[in-house]
């Protein structure tokens, strides 16, 4: 067995993202007030509604408090102590992958990120051992620094730009869905995010169109001292499909960091949305110092028939993680799922789950979720299933199941159960199990590691939710987990 | 060859062998029989390095090397197989994937190169069908839903995937009906070579008709009271342990 400082090196090693990348930058002053929102807007050209949806929402956060009621604890966040607007120099907004910084470039090269678009040649046919294409957004702390497959797409009509560039290039649908699942005022971090949110996503799929390839964002933290806001919304028209994937990092650093972003998500009548996560923030160094706080809400509307929308994640990264991706279930028949992984190591910290609002007759939903402690660390899972009186024969299903490693972590389950409409069937199931040693013997006799037994072990725990995600993404997150839990056992 | 002397262990403060010697050469296969609680099962553990158990003294050389000294993986590198009693359920595990990630932890130990999916499948298919175990073993998880006789036979399925140079059958045969017994027996059989060798635990007399142990040794109280050819089974079917024990008494 590994002697102990050599596990706590692997440990402190494990994060392969923490580098940081050296560009010249364009920061506002620290700290939040009017001038601070204004700038903001200003930065972006943003049309006069934009700023006062910004104003009115800093103008209710300042009489909100924090949430205290989540299973995790940090010193107070000095919220006057960031810079809310970070952007490399060079090039706000750049309009080909010529123009980007060759310094961005080749960190995203670093993290593996996908911005070069391969030339289709007419007549071939996919090659089908090539990875498939994936769209890119890329988000460097303040600003969209590069879109990639945006003239394929617009071809079929979708619009997949930066959210900064919606709101000047498509203001009706970015006024008409913006705030429209989470309102302004609807938590403490919704609405500063509201009030200070830089870049993130903007997608909408047109009636009846199948998106022909999956979309994705990457969000980078870079910049010393700011918080990234990030803003995303997806609006997937009447028989719209669309699968969309997220990815983030950032450097290694003793100070916490804050994130705090705001996810819309938008389903008319047949339409389906498909949102997976792989969240790998810096989760902090073996002792508990630095990492991100992750405070992100997640909401998606299935206001039509039959609608769809599926959240994923893989939270393995974050200091502290506050996260509920939920699922109105508005439309006859919709349909809402969550499937979720989180681990904890060290002194990380999650309170993490969904909620699933049914209010359409006959909706549905299921959740998953798998959370996995170790180290010194705590994993709550926290869920709310509530069945409105108009909601007649909706179900859910939900499993909870968590697995400890080690003996100094703890697992707790939340869950919130309302049911208003008596033909409703709501079931909960709950496990909570240690790996076992003799499940660990049993994989060493047979030659494996002990590394690989647990990673072993773990994927099996964690297969309902890995086989949810898109192919090339449950293998980076298998590779992640073996990461994240390395030198946990010994 | 299994070198075994003076070898005591204990689990906590209770001592349960107090004393084993064994030599099991190249190419025999052993039978270790005597009543529950005489210390067999534990006998399979600490050969393998289960670490609930604390070696007190003695030593066990195999091929040469000092076995006590070796992680429980580094001791299946050098050859040590142990088909557990009560085969331990993986759940998630796909068990082909298993199969193959421990076949491939141990090429990779003798520096042989790893399968991949396809060519993994492919030696796999030979042995399930020489089993005649369903296709569909490969694709279940490790050992869950399986009924008693399956987990045996994937058990043996292991082994012959992973040939050992000593084989540990920890009471493989108990609960399995006459064609399963067979199908254990013509596993090991199939493996018999000059540089193959197993210890089996068994209760019974039935299995050593199928497997024909070169030598026969009766364990009681943590030390082997009484060694012998295959008839020394035979007796033991007819006379029970209490002649052997009041013999060794």
């Amino acid at each position: 067995m590994s002697a102990t400082a050599e596990i706590l090196d692997s440990v402190q090693s494990s994060y392969k993202w923490g580098f940081e990348t050296d560009i010249e930058m364009d920061l506002a002053p620290k700290g939040l007030n009017e001038d601070i929102i204004r700038l903001i807007s200003a930065r972006k050209e943003e049309p006069l509604w934009m700023l006062e949806y910004r104003l009115k929402a800093f103008a209710a956060w300042l009489k909100m408090e924090e949430p205290d009621w989540a299973r995790v604890d940090h010193p107070p966040i000095d919220y006057q102590d960031l810079h809310y607007y970070a952007a490399p120099k060079k090039k706000a907004g750049p309009k080909s992958l010529d123009e980007v910084d060759p310094e961005l470039l080749k960190m995203y090269e670093k993290l593996g990120i996908p911005l070069k678009e391969r030339a289709i040649l007419a007549g071939v046919e996919p090659d089908p051992n090539e990875r498939p294409q994936i769209a890119v957004d890329a988000v460097f702390d303040s600003v969209s620094v590069a879109t990639t497959f945006r003239e394929t797409l617009s071809k079929v009509g979708v619009i997949f730009c930066p959210i900064s560039e919606a709101v000047r290039d498509h203001p009706d649908l970015v006024r008409e869905y913006l705030g429209s699942v989470v309102p302004v005022a609807d938590n403490y971090f919704s609405a500063l995010n509201a009030a200070v949110f830089t870049d993130g996503s903007f997608v909408y799929i047109p009636k009846g169109v199948r998106c022909p390839m999956e979309l994705s964002t990457y969000f980078r933290i870079n910049a010393r001292n700011t918080g990234q806001f990030e803003r995303t919304l997806i609006i997937a028209e009447a028989g719209a499909h669309v699968s969309y994937l997220e990815g983030c990092t950032a450097p290694q650093r003793d100070e916490n960091q804050l994130h705090a972003a705001v996810v819309e998500l938008i389903a008319m009548d047949d339409a389906t949305i498909k949102y997976s996560t792989v969240q790998n923030w810096y989760p902090g160094d073996a002792d508990g110092k630095g990492g991100i706080y992750n405070f992100v809400t997640k909401r998606g509307a299935c206001r039509g028939d039959r609608s769809k929308i599926s959240w994923t994640q893989v939270e393995t990264g974050s200091a502290i993680t506050w996260k509920y991706p939920s699922c109105v279930l508005i439309g006859e028949d919709s349909v809402g799922e969550f499937y979720s992984v989180a681990v904890t190591t060290n002194h990380q910290q999650a309170d993490t789950g969904t909620k699933m609002i049914h209010v359409g007759k006959g909706s549905s939903s299921t959740i998953v979720s798998k959370g996995i402690s170790a180290g010194k660390s705590n994993n709550t899972y926290r869920g709310l299933v509530r069945i409105l009186p108009s909601a007649a024969g909706a179900r859910n299903h939900t499993q909870c199941d968590s697995l400890l490693i080690g003996d100094e972590c703890g697992a707790h389950t939340v869950p919130y159960i309302e049911s208003r409409n008596r033909t409703a069937k709501v079931e909960h199931e709950a496990t909570t199990s240690k790996i076992a040693e003799d499940q660990l013997f049993y994989c060493r006799q047979r030659g494996l590691s002990e590394e690989d037994a647990v990673n072993l072990i773990v994927n099996g725990f964690c297969k309902e939710v890995l086989k949810e995600l898109p192919m090339e993404f449950a293998v980076e997150a298998q590779k992640l987990l073996a990461v994240s839990l390395e030198g946990s056992v010994g | 060859m299994l070198d075994i002397r003076g070898l005591t262990a204990s689990i906590g403060d209770k001592s349960i062998l107090r004393g084993i010697d064994l030599v099991v050469p190249d190419g025999e296969v052993h039978a270790i029989m005597g009543p529950n609680g005489s210390g067999k099962s534990t006998l399979g553990y600490v050969l393998s390095g289960r670490e609930d158990y604390t070696v007190t003294g003695g030593s066990v050389t195999f091929n040469g090397i000092d076995l006590l000294s070796l992680e429980p993986e580094a001791r299946a590198a050098a050859g040590v197989f142990l088909a557990f009693q009560a085969p331990i359920e993986l759940p998630g595990v796909n068990n082909a994937n298993f199969l193959r990630t421990a076949l491939n932890a141990i090429r990779r130990a003798h520096g042989e190169s790893e399968l991949d999916a396809m060519q993994f499948l492919k030696v796999a298919r030979v042995e399930t069908k020489r089993l005649s175990m369903p296709d569909d073993m490969l694709k279940r998880n490790v050992n869950v839903g399986f009924s008693g006789g399956e987990k045996k036979r994937n058990e043996v399925l292991q082994m012959a995937l992973l040939r050992p140079k000593l084989a540990i059958l920890d009471e493989t045969d108990s609960g399995l009906d006459i064609d399963a017994l067979k199908i254990v027996a013509d596993g090991v059989n199939a493996l018999r070579s000059p540089t193959f060798s197993a210890l089996v635990i068994t209760h019974h007399q039935r299995l050593l008709d199928h497997l024909v142990p070169n030598r026969v040794h009766v364990l009681a109280h943590g030390r082997i009271i009484r060694s012998g050819g295959p008839e020394l089974a035979r007796e033991l079917e007819k006379t029970g342990y209490a002649g052997v024990l009041a013999e060794a008494a």
